[in-house]
């Protein structure tokens, strides 16, 4: 049975993401999906989906839904954000059953930028070329090509018997002051010594040009070596760290051109990608130099952390833990910071 | 010939690239066309895609499915077993009206050789390329061969939007655009050829290393092979030739 999903305002960038599409970067499309794997992963798996069902990602910014048909079994994940059901606040990071008629509302995150919305089923939407991803620039996936508005609604799986019990999960930690860890290239060798030191030894923090494309960093400018900062243009990877001629690096993240003609410096590690995309205009930015192995090895410890994600859930016991929840925001907030996983 | 040994140079933990080149070369780009065939063909455990450029061939893999240096021997083993330039093309032939309020750079890159905009056209259309590479937004076809005559550096200032279905040139790069967007290369037409159409079957029309001549056309067929583009027809068909 299907299920609608009103959304009765927005703002921000609200749009749907999944996995994202694979195998036509060769095409010039770019992969796209969720910002935050690990937090898309983690609202997913308290409603028992597969990791990268369809979910809604929320950009800065929030919104107030209401269940126009059928009865769902939802969660969020992610940043830290107060959220209401009918005007009651309820805790993230666990499951919540909304019957038709109700309200949710998702309030703008108190740190970080990505908050996650996964309801058990997924969202229903055209998937092209193996996604539903919104692309933005390709005008592709999500609602038609474009960012959700207020007074549009999405279909999702309801949820004709009663949900399982509730469960709850810990917060995966944003760890906004660890620094962020790169390898160095591919084109490290068209910066000077001074300009790679520049890279891994200055504050930088994240620009209000930020964006799914890409985060434009503020602080001191990189100097390029005496090739400049034109190359013939070569393929791009999420994690990308670009330096046009004013040597202020721009991360490249999920849609982001899959071709480019600055020389990239360094590569943020795939394990890292999440920590840069949940800081927000404003946030500190430092970077690490590590190796492959040590990339790899996070690699492996982030797939871990995905594949423990169900044995992790727990039961929430009854009333009691659904009022303490509701009872104790401030506790939630700190209990969503401070908590490893 | 014997193959010349490429760059290995790794882009994170998820992605290496094979760089054959550090300027845009046929003969670079031909390499990178073949191992891109052999990578494809090759089912490499741990490969996710691959992705050529006039110069580097960028292999995207999950890192927790394959070691990285199980990864660089597999590549260094299929660099030369495909032959560079020998597999049947196949020719796309663009239909595309220059010049006008089509090309609106037509009458200053032609005054900047010293040629007539006929000229230009003549020449533009008078070779045949091959898709270098498709990258920067979806459908867009990166071209080598053009004429070394009509090179021009790109603009200093690039333009906010440019159409869908620019015919440009930039350097002695041409470009084949799907979307609109921002560009700073010199526009000499358009083509109602979509090459990116979400929606229709194939949703992109060029795979990288396939031909492309430009077959100039009058302003009056624009809007009957614009409109059948966009409702998703198949306005050109592309031949194999060996």
């Amino acid at each position: 049975m299907t299920g609608r999903l009103a959304i009765t305002r927005c703002h921000g960038a609200l749009s749907l993401q999944d996995g994202g599409r694979r195998g036509y970067q060769r095409y010039g499309l770019s992969v796209s999906g969720a910002m935050d794997r690990l937090a898309m992963a983690t609202a997913n798996a308290l409603v028992g989906n597969a990791v990268d069902a369809p979910v809604l990602e929320f950009g800065l910014g929030g919104g107030r839904f209401v269940v126009e048909a059928g009865r769902g079994w939802f969660a969020s994940a992610g940043a830290p954000c107060p959220l209401r059901i009918d005007g009651m606040p309820i805790a993230g990071h666990r499951t919540m059953t909304l019957a038709e008629g109700t309200e949710l509302e998702v309030a703008p995150p108190s740190e970080g930028t990505f908050v996650y919305l996964a309801v058990a089923g997924g969202f229903g939407a055209h998937s092209l070329l193996g996604s539903v991803s919104l692309h933005l620039r390709a005008g592709i996936g999500g609602a038609e090509g474009r960012l959700f508005r207020s007074g549009d609604g999405l279909a999702f799986t309801a949820t004709e018997y009663a949900a399982p019990g509730d469960r709850t999960v810990d917060a995966v930690p944003l760890d906004r002051n660890a620094s962020i860890r790169v390898m160095l290239g591919p084109q490290a060798e068209s910066f000077t010594k001074s300009g790679i030191d520049t890279l891994l030894g200055s504050p930088f923090t994240v620009s209000h040009r930020a964006d799914r494309m890409g985060y434009q960093l503020d602080g001191p400018a990189i100097a390029h070596g005496e090739g400049g900062y034109n190359i013939v243009s070569d393929a791009t990877v999420a994690g990308s760290i670009q330096v046009p001629g004013n040597g202020l690096p721009i991360v490249l993240m999920a849609d982001r051109q899959t071709t480019g003609g600055y020389p990239k410096i360094a590569t943020v590690i795939s394990a890292d990608l999440r920590r840069l995309a949940q800081s927000r205009p404003g946030d500190p930015i430092r970077f690490e130099a590590v190796t492959l192995a040590t990339a790899r090895e996070a690699a492996l410890e982030r797939q871990r952390a995905i594949a423990d994600l169900p044995g992790r859930l727990r039961r929430l016991a009854g009333l009691d833990v659904e009022r303490l929840f509701r009872a104790n925001l401030a506790g939630q907030a700190v209990d969503a910071l401070g908590e490893s996983p | 010939m014997s193959a010349p040994q490429p760059r290995l140079l790794w882009c994170g933990d998820t992605a290496i690239t094979v760089e054959f080149g550090e300027r845009i070369d046929p003969d670079a780009n031909a390499l990178v066309l073949a191992l891109d065939h052999a990578v494809r063909d090759s089912g490499i455990p741990g490969v996710v895609e691959s992705v050529p450029t006039y110069r580097s061939l960028t292999v995207h893999v999950d890192p927790c499915a394959v070691a990285p240096d199980e990864i660089e021997s597999a590549l260094l083993a299929l660099v030369g077993t495909v032959p560079a330039g020998t597999a049947p093309r196949r020719l796309w032939r663009i239909p595309v009206v220059y010049g006008g309020a089509f090309g609106i750079d037509l009458d200053d890159v032609a005054a900047h050789h010293g040629l007539n905009p006929d000229e230009v056209v003549a020449r533009h259309a008078a070779p045949e390329y091959r898709v270098a590479m498709n990258g920067f937004l979806p459908g867009y076809a990166y071209l080598s061969g053009l004429d070394p005559s009509l090179a021009l550096s790109r603009r200093e200032s690039p333009r906010p939007g440019t159409p869908a279905g620019t015919i440009s040139i930039g350097g002695v790069q041409a470009l084949v655009a799907s979307i609109a967007a921002p560009s700073g290369w010199h526009l000499l037409g358009r083509t109602p050829v979509r090459s990116f159409l979400p929606g229709r079957d194939p949703v992109f029309l060029f795979e990288p290393g396939d031909a492309i001549r430009f077959l100039p056309i009058d302003p009056d067929q624009w809007d009957e092979l614009d409109r059948a583009a966009q409702a998703g027809e198949r306005i050109v068909e592309c031949e194999t030739v060996p």
